[in-house]
């Protein structure tokens, strides 16, 4: 009898290795060819580089350029947009049957497909308000893929305040605001941020709600620069200036016949990899910094 | 103490009344939803006094604190009905338009959990200053001091005023939270069992404390703890079931209680 379930307990153990070993095996794989493939062609030529018919003098400057403004526009809109309204919904909204309707939509948003976000865009920002297939269209809809997941994230590291911290700061006369500002956000500041960086991260790979919007795949040029030499020195042409982005790039190679493109879709690949990982890391670090600084 | 010491003490229908009041609570009563927690009370609370609230868990003692800086509000679906008077000036911070804010700015509450911010000792203190409009440095240290000294901490963490307040112990986080109160000048500090999560020296720390505070600040405590009760308070109110069995002096309460039900609880017979 107990050797029957010692049995079984080593058989569980065998086959929960086997699909652990497969799920990482599989992803270990895919990177090291992406590595093989890659490092190769990622030199500083490529980094600096328009798109090219020549394999060889291709480089994706533009893409790099574009998904890094797109992320800008994303975080500026998303983030203040997400934080706001998860600090609404938490700590000022009533429980009414109005507010429970906006938290299962909330939720249910973040599971929405991505090219449907695309084509929200698509007929919203791009026909409708004409701002056509630009930076700033880009990045509004990218803000808007990440709102939900945001909005959760925050929800959620406000949740973990003890409402004892809560009563402190009324009992000794704070409003809500100066709860919210003094308090709560401070003290979930570091969940809150390791939400945004993670969603962030997962914007900077979506491909299909930019391809929807009429994102570029061969483009020759940067968008105007943000400064300029005159009054006011600062400018926002470039968020009106047409675009293209990593995966899109990595895309447009990928599909090329021959194999001379293959190399610079991998190192495309590998290097939107890294920034995803990277972007990650600075999630971990910055929370290990913050929950530092606050002790319970 | 002898009863002959204590200021002029009214006979109001055969019961002894103190006076003069820093607060009064007038039929008041409270429910959550639709679930009454407080049935008509009217209990005195004497000026430069401890007055406290015994009786056993869940009779409403806490709820009734919670009244005087209307915690309440910030839960949905509360009722208060009947009035709590605050002197010298008789306003009644029941009232609908008095602003629960405005209540809070003149009375401190300390919690049965220690809870400082997580922040360094001195933000702690200086929080509810900040709250007010201070921003004056040295004004800020100098209430900071007079506080931490009222709470007999200062001794403690002088040297040490931007560590972490969680870094302190038990006892030392109460002070803490005692200091913070008190910086804030009260007239009215409420104390929840504030000594029910701490070890008997550090509780012994409080309740000597109480003892000197009251000199400056009426005090009103809710304690489980009918020994605390008897240590420190000049008058006590024994609740049951959310409703006053009885009111009094400590000291007549607890020798010579006039209901049965209040000799039956603080002989031990039941709670």
């Amino acid at each position: 009898m107990v050797r029957r379930r010692k049995w079984t307990e080593a058989l569980f153990k065998a086959v929960g290795l086997c699909c652990l070993t497969l799920a990482i095996g599989t992803l270990a794989l895919l990177f090291g060819a992406l590595i093989v493939e890659g490092t190769g062609r990622i030199d500083w030529q490529f980094v600096t580089s328009f798109p090219s018919r020549r394999a060889t003098q291709a480089g994706i400057l533009p893409a790099l350029v574009g998904s890094s403004l797109i992320m800008l526009v994303t975080a500026v809109v998303g983030i203040p947009l997400g934080v706001a309204a998860a600090i609404y919904l938490e700590e000022y909204a009533h429980r009414t049957w109005l507010t429970e309707l906006i938290e299962v939509t909330v939720t249910n948003l973040a599971g929405v497909p991505s090219i449907i976000f695309g084509l929200l865009a698509l007929g919203f920002f791009v026909s409708i308000l004409g701002l056509g297939a630009s930076i700033l269209t880009a990045g509004l809809t990218l803000a808007l893929l990440i709102l939900p997941v945001v909005i959760v994230t925050t929800r959620e590291a406000i949740r973990t305040i003890p409402a004892q911290t809560r009563e402190a700061a009324f009992a000794l006369g704070a409003t809500k605001w100066q709860t919210v500002s003094h308090h709560v956000l401070p003290y979930s500041a570091a969940g809150i941020l390791t939400g945004i960086i993670l969603a962030l991260s997962r914007a900077i790979g979506e491909t299909a709600p930019i391809v929807t919007i009429g994102a570029l795949t061969f483009i020759a040029f940067l968008p105007p620069a943000p400064f300029t030499t005159e009054p006011p020195y600062l400018s926002f042409e470039w968020l009106m200036s047409p675009f293209t982005v990593m995966p899109i790039q990595m895309f447009a190679w990928v599909s090329k016949p021959g194999e001379d493109f293959a190399g610079n879709a991998a190192a495309a690949g590998l290097l939107l990899v890294c920034v995803t990982l990277a972007m990650n890391g600075l999630a971990i670090y910055v929370r290990y910094r913050m929950r530092k600084r606050v002790t319970w | 103490m002898d009863l002959m010491e204590l200021p002029s003490i009214e006979s109001l229908d055969d019961r002894v009344w103190p006076k003069p009041l820093k607060a009064e609570t007038k039929a008041l009563s409270f429910s959550y939803g639709s679930r009454p927690a407080l049935k008509n009370l009217s209990i005195p609370i004497a000026e430069y006094k401890i007055t406290a609230l015994i009786g056993p868990s869940g009779c409403g003692k806490s709820t009734f604190l919670r009244c005087f800086n209307r915690m309440h509000d910030l839960y949905p679906g509360i009722r208060y009905e009947g009035e709590i008077l605050l002197y010298p000036d008789s306003r009644n911070i029941l009232a609908r338009e008095v602003d629960p804010i405005e209540v809070r700015m003149r009375l401190a509450m300390v919690f049965q959990k220690p809870n400082p911010f997580p922040k360094s000792i001195y933000e702690n203190v200086a929080y509810g200053l900040k709250v007010r409009g201070l921003t004056d440095r040295r004004a800020l240290e100098e209430k900071v001091e007079q506080a931490l000294r009222s709470a007999a901490l200062w001794e403690e963490v002088k040297d040490r005023l931007s560590a972490q307040a969680t870094s302190l112990s038990g006892g030392q986080q109460q002070r803490l939270c005692l200091a913070r109160a008190l910086a804030t000048d009260p007239e009215l500090l409420l104390l929840d069992e504030p000594t029910s999560a701490l070890d008997p020296i550090a509780t012994t720390n409080i309740e000597e404390l109480l003892l000197d505070l009251k000199q400056r600040v009426t005090i009103l405590i809710v304690t489980h703890n009918m020994q605390q009760a008897a240590r420190v308070s000049d008058w006590t109110a024994f609740m049951y079931l959310g409703e006053l069995v009885e009111f009094g002096l400590t000291k007549q309460l607890f020798t010579n209680p006039s209901k049965k039900q209040t000799e039956d609880y603080i002989t031990g017979r039941f709670g």
